[in-house]
């Protein structure tokens, strides 16, 4: 049964607002804090970390969105940017890494080396840091212009904005915990009668 | 400048090779423009390294590196181990060169004559599993150390043996 104007007026739920007050959901106020300051951990290790420092330097000036807080200390930072190729050598260091960063937080893999391995199909080269660590958004180019970088962060902030919550419950939701399409069509090509080394993870 | 022309073998290069041949009758020596090159047998590696050293000046250990003959219609042996060596003085170059063929993959260690040879060494170990007798500390120098392979091997397949996927899978709820 629809109310009319002064039925509402008159209901005892009814609430008068100042003109400067909204309502919102808690898990929306909370998604548009986190999004607009989010603080990078650069990982940069080839060509894409040259483009990333240009993104946050003055020219492009990252801080129009909220996230020019650049800290080398995982432990201070929400969204690592892995801006080139990742060696076997260096993915533990990648994984403590993610490991030691802060919830909530996000993982942007920056150029065609980190989302794929690029040119590089060698044996040393992960293909894709995909397949090791979550990535919540992925950057086309070689290497991409910080104009690029840029509207990747401007969609993450979008995806934050939509599917945040306070708890971090849309990190637990099935799609995210699923393996990606690449691994389940092209699974790992692990060669028999070789004997690989024991999995690795530093420890902590 | 004073030199001849690379195509032609300089004094100093022909005098080079003639006194490398006179001192060591088991090494082949052989010039192409103007670059001297010296097959020498494996025992005698550190010998004639030595005496190229205080004998002909040849004090700078430039490089050591390896290539792999596998296939190699016109090899005999299968690796070829590489020294070059310049004299500072006169700008002069040298290649030594060792063939070592399985099973027996071991030569003197240079680290004696030459300090920088330590981490050469260690690289060629790393990548082509030549194992040099008498280095003070043969690891791997690239690899990671759980690394069974030696990669730059003819035989090794590029995209390798599935090392670079052999890591656990970090999740979102789990770690």
């Amino acid at each position: 049964m629809a109310l009319n104007q002064a039925e509402i007026a008159q209901h005892p739920a009814h609430l008068e607002l100042p003109d400067n007050v909204f309502v919102s959901r808690l898990d929306e106020l909370g998604s548009w804090c986190r999004k607009n300051s989010l603080w990078p951990m650069p990982f940069a290790t080839a060509c894409c970390g040259i483009e990333l420092m240009a993104t946050g330097a003055s020219r492009h000036d990252l801080a129009r969105f909220g996230a020019e807080v650049f800290r080398f200390s995982p432990r201070q930072c929400d969204l690592m940017i892995v801006a080139g190729r990742v060696v076997m050598k260096m993915l533990p260091v990648l994984q403590r890494i993610w490991q030691q960063m802060l919830e909530p937080k996000w993982c942007i893999s920056m150029g065609a080396c980190a989302s794929t391995g690029g040119v590089f199909d060698t044996y040393s080269v992960v293909q894709g840091i995909d397949r090791f660590v979550p990535v919540d958004m992925y950057i086309p180019g070689c290497p991409p212009r910080p104009e690029q970088l840029i509207q990747g962060i401007i969609d993450l902030q979008d995806k934050i904005q939509r599917e945040g919550t306070v708890g971090g419950d849309e990190f637990a939701i099935a799609a995210r915990q699923r393996p990606k399409r690449a691994l389940i069509e092209h699974p790992f090509a692990v060669s028999p009668n070789v004997a690989v080394s024991p999995p690795r993870l530093l420890s902590s | 400048m004073t030199e001849s022309s690379p195509a032609q073998p300089g004094s100093t290069q022909l005098a080079t090779l003639s006194a490398v041949a006179s001192q060591f009758p088991n090494a082949t020596t052989s010039e192409f423009r103007g670059n001297v090159r010296v097959v020498m047998p494996r025992a005698q590696l550190r010998e004639a390294a030595e005496w190229l050293r205080d004998e002909r000046g040849f004090d700078q250990l430039i490089d050591i590196t390896c290539v792999d003959y596998l296939h190699y219609r016109e090899a005999n042996e299968r690796f070829g181990l590489v020294y070059l060596l310049a004299r500072t003085e006169t700008a002069e170059r040298i290649t030594l060169r060792v063939m070592l063929d399985e099973p027996d993959l071991t030569v003197d260690s240079l680290v004696p004559l030459w300090e920088g040879a330590n981490w050469l060494e260690r690289e060629v170990w790393d990548m082509f599993g030549i194992t040099f007798a008498g280095h003070p500390d043969l690891r791997r120098i690239l690899l990671p150390e759980e690394f069974t392979a030696h990669p730059l091997r003819k035989d090794y397949p590029l995209q390798g043996r599935g090392e670079r996927h052999n890591f656990p899978v970090l999740t979102r709820g789990g770690g």
